[in-house]
C-alpha cells in the first residue's frame, strides 16, 4: 500500500497534495498495490477530495490537542499509522510543511527520505528521480528503507480529478500523543499582507533585477502591474540591494512562482532565479542585452531598457483603453 | 548564550551548471564556493544575536579540506571559532551528515560546551534535502522549527516566525533547540577587512570523518531536459509597446 499524506491548512487542501495523489495512484498502479491517504484533524471533505483524486482508502486521524498543524504531532501520528498498516511508499508533497513532516517522520523511523522527487521507478531497485539546485539539476538515486519515504516536487505532476470518483472508505484513526510531540505548536497566526495581490496568487508578475538600477527604479514595475491586477516580484540582486523586500524575491531561496505571464525585466537569468520562474505559462523578457541567458529561455522578448520600454507599455495600454 | 551554526560549502554557479562527463558531480574547475543564502543569513544571525545577548558562536561544517574558507568566511563576520568535519570530499547524503554533527555536538558538550541555539539553514543549496537540521533535533530530542525568517530570544525562550501562505506563524520554543533559517531574516553584512585579518587567528578544530553511506544513493546527476522554447523578438526599445499590449490583451490579461 502507498500511503500519501494531505496537507491542509485549517481544512483548505493544498493543491500539491492533489499533484500528490495522482502521482501516488499512478505508482500504486504501476506496483499493484493501493493507494491511501491520511488526513490529520482535517474536516470530512477532505477525504471526498483525496478520493477525487484517487485515494481508496482515506485514514482520518484526531486528536484533542490537534487542533491546527504541529510538525512532531503530524509526523508521530505519521508513524504511527505506518506501524499499524505497514505502507511499501510513504509520500507527502514536496512544501514546507510536507518536507518537515517527512524529514520528522524520517528521523523518528531511522529511515532515508528523498526529497522533492519528479519520478519513481520501481524494479529491482527503488530509484527515484529528485531535483537539485532547486530544479536546475536531477539526480538519480537508489532509495533504501522499509517503508520508503520521499517527497514529490510540486508542479511536476498535473493534477488530474476522476471523471466519476467513487465514495472513500473513511477509517478513523487515534493517534497518541505525548507533550514531548506538542511541544512545537503554533502559537498565534498574523496575516503579512493586507492589500493587492499576493506574489504566489497573481495572473502577471513583474520583476526587476539589476537592471532596475534603484528602489526608486521599481516604480514603473508597480505601475504596470497596477494596470494589470498583478505582483512586482525581485531578483535577489534587487533584495541584496534593499530595493525591495525579501518577500518579493522570485527563485531558489525565495518564490516559486507560475502565473500566465512572467515580465522579467532587467534580470539576466542565473539558475537560482530562473528555477522560481520557469513554470510560469509564458515568460516575457525586457532586457538591453540580447545575449542575457534568461532571453534565450524565454518566450517574448523586447530589447531595450526596461526605463524607456515599460512606460511606453503602460502609455499604450492607457490609450487603448481610453483612459 | 552560545550558538552553533552549520552551513555547507557549495559551488558558485552562474547561468548554466557544467557536470562532470561521469555525471557524478558538479564540473567546479572555473567556479568559485560560496555557502547557501539561507546559510549566509543563519551566520549573521547567530553574529547579530550574539551582538544583542553576549556569549560565543561556532561556525561548522562538514566537508572537504578546502571548506575551511567557508569557516573562515563566517568567522570574519564575527563568527568566534570553528568546527571542521573533514571528508575525503566524496558528497556525503543527509542521514549520516546528521549522525557526524550529533556526534560532534556530543563531543562539544562533554568537553563543557554545551549550545543554547543550533542554527542551519533550511535547505542546502546543491542536494537541498530539507532534513539534516530536523535529523539532529530528533538525535538531540531537541525542539526544532523550520523556515525560520524572524527570531527573537526573551528569557530563555526564542519566539520565532515563518511564512505560510500569506501569513506569519508563530512558534514559542524553550532553549536549546534547533531553528532552520530561510533567507529573509536578515541582509548579512560584509566581512572588513580586520574582520578577514581576526578571522585568520580565529582557532579551526578539526575532525576527520570517515566515509558512511546512506540509504540514498546518488547514482547520477543530469541536467534537466528545458523545453525548447523559440523566443520570439517583439522590437526593440519603446516602438515594440504596441507588439507587448498586443500580447497582454491576447493573453487575456488586460482587466477591462
Amino acid at each position: 500500500m502507498i500511503l500519501a499524506l494531505i496537507e491542509h491548512d485549517r481544512g483548505e487542501v493544498n493543491p500539491a497534495s492533489l499533484e500528490l495523489l495522482t502521482f501516488g495512484r499512478k505508482l500504486a498502479g504501476s506496483m499493484g498495490t493501493s493507494l491511501h491517504a491520511l488526513v490529520i484533524a482535517g474536516p470530512k471533505s477532505l477525504a471526498e477530495e483525496a478520493a477525487a483524486y484517487g485515494a481508496e482508502v482515506v485514514h482520518m486521524a484526531a486528536h484533542e490537542q490537534l487542533e491546527d498543524y504541529a510538525p512532531e504531532a503530524w509526523a508521530r501520528t505519521l508513524t504511527q499509522l505506518m506501524d499499524a498498516e505497514k505502507p511499501e511508499v510513504v509520500m507527502a508533497a514536496g512544501t514546507d510543511r510536507g518536507n518537515e513532516v517527512l524529514a520528522h517522520t524520517a528521523a523518528m523511523k531511522d529511515l532515508p527520505l528523498a526529497t522533492n522527487c519528479t519520478e519513481v521507478r520501481v524494479g529491482e531497485a527503488f530509484e527515484v528521480t529528485r531535483v537539485r539546485w532547486g530544479g536546475s539539476l536531477l539526480e538519480d538515486a537508489r532509495l533504501l528503507g522499509e517503508p520508503r519515504l520521499l517527497t514529490l516536487a510540486p508542479f511536476s505532476t498535473a493534477a488530474e480529478r476522476l471523471p466519476d470518483p467513487p465514495e472513500p472508505t473513511l477509517r478513523s484513526f487515534a493517534p497518541t500523543l505525548s507533550e514531548r510531540d506538542l511541544r512545537v505548536r503554533m502559537k498565534e497566526r498574523l496575516p503579512i499582507r493586507t492589500e493587492g495581490v499576493s506574489l504566489t496568487d497573481a495572473p502577471v508578475v513583474v520583476s526587476g533585477g539589476r537592471g532596475v538600477g534603484s528602489a526608486e527604479g521599481f516604480a514603473v514595475l508597480e505601475e504596470l502591474a497596477g494596470l494589470l491586477g498583478g505582483a512586482v516580484g525581485a531578483s535577489r540582486v534587487a533584495t541584496n540591494n534593499g530595493w525591495r523586500p525579501h518577500a518579493d524575491q522570485v527563485g531558489q531561496t525565495g518564490s516559486k512562482v507560475a502565473p500566465e505571464l512572467y515580465i522579467a525585466c532587467g534580470i539576466s537569468g542565473a539558475i537560482q532565479h530562473w528555477v522560481g520562474c520557469k513554470n510560469s505559462k509564458h515568460i516575457l523578457v525586457i532586457n538591453t542585452d540580447p545575449e542575457a541567458p534568461i532571453v534565450a529561455k524565454a518566450d517574448y522578448a523586447v530589447i531595450g531598457d526596461l526605463h524607456e520600454v515599460l512606460p511606453a507599455v503602460c502609455a499604450e495600454i492607457r490609450r487603448r483603453r481610453g483612459t | 548564550m552560545n550558538i552553533l551554526v552549520c552551513v555547507k560549502r557549495v559551488p558558485e554557479t552562474g547561468a548554466r551548471i557544467v557536470l562532470t562527463e561521469d555525471g557524478q558531480r558538479i564540473d567546479t574547475r572555473y567556479l568559485g564556493f560560496t555557502v547557501s543564502p539561507h546559510e549566509e543569513c543563519a551566520v549573521e544571525e547567530a553574529v547579530r544575536q550574539i551582538e544583542k545577548h553576549g556569549g560565543q558562536s561556532t561556525v561548522l561544517t562538514l566537508g572537504p579540506p578546502e571548506a575551511v574558507e567557508q569557516l573562515r568566511a563566517a568567522m570574519s563576520i564575527g563568527i568566534d571559532s570553528a568546527i571542521l568535519l573533514e571528508t575525503d570530499g566524496e558528497e556525503w547524503p543527509p542521514m549520516p551528515t546528521a549522525e557526524a554533527i550529533v556526534e560532534a555536538i556530543r563531543q562539544q558538550a562533554e568537553a563543557g560546551n554545551t549550545f543554547d541555539l543550533l542554527l542551519f539553514g533550511n535547505e542546502s543549496a546543491d542536494a537541498g534535502g530539507y532534513q539534516v537540521g530536523v535529523r539532529v533535533a530528533q538525535a538531540l530530542d531537541l525542539p526544532c522549527v523550520t523556515g525560520i525568517k524572524a527570531l527573537e530570544i526573551r528569557d530563555g525562550v526564542a519566539v520565532v516566525r515563518r511564512e505560510a501562505g500569506g501569513f506569519w506563524e508563530v512558534f514559542e520554543v524553550p532553549l536549546p533547540a534547533v531553528l532552520t533559517i530561510k533567507e529573509g531574516i536578515n541582509v548579512p553584512r560584509y566581512p572588513s577587512l580586520p574582520g578577514r585579518l581576526r578571522a585568520k587567528k580565529k582557532p579551526v578544530l578539526e575532525i576527520k570523518v570517515g566515509t558512511r553511506a546512506g540509504g540514498l544513493q546518488k547514482i547520477r546527476l543530469r541536467t534537466p531536459e528545458e523545453e525548447a522554447s523559440q523566443v520570439q523578438i517583439l522590437g526593440e526599445g519603446p516602438e515594440a509597446a504596441p507588439k507587448v499590449v498586443d500580447l497582454l490583451e491576447e493573453l487575456g490579461l488586460i482587466p477591462s
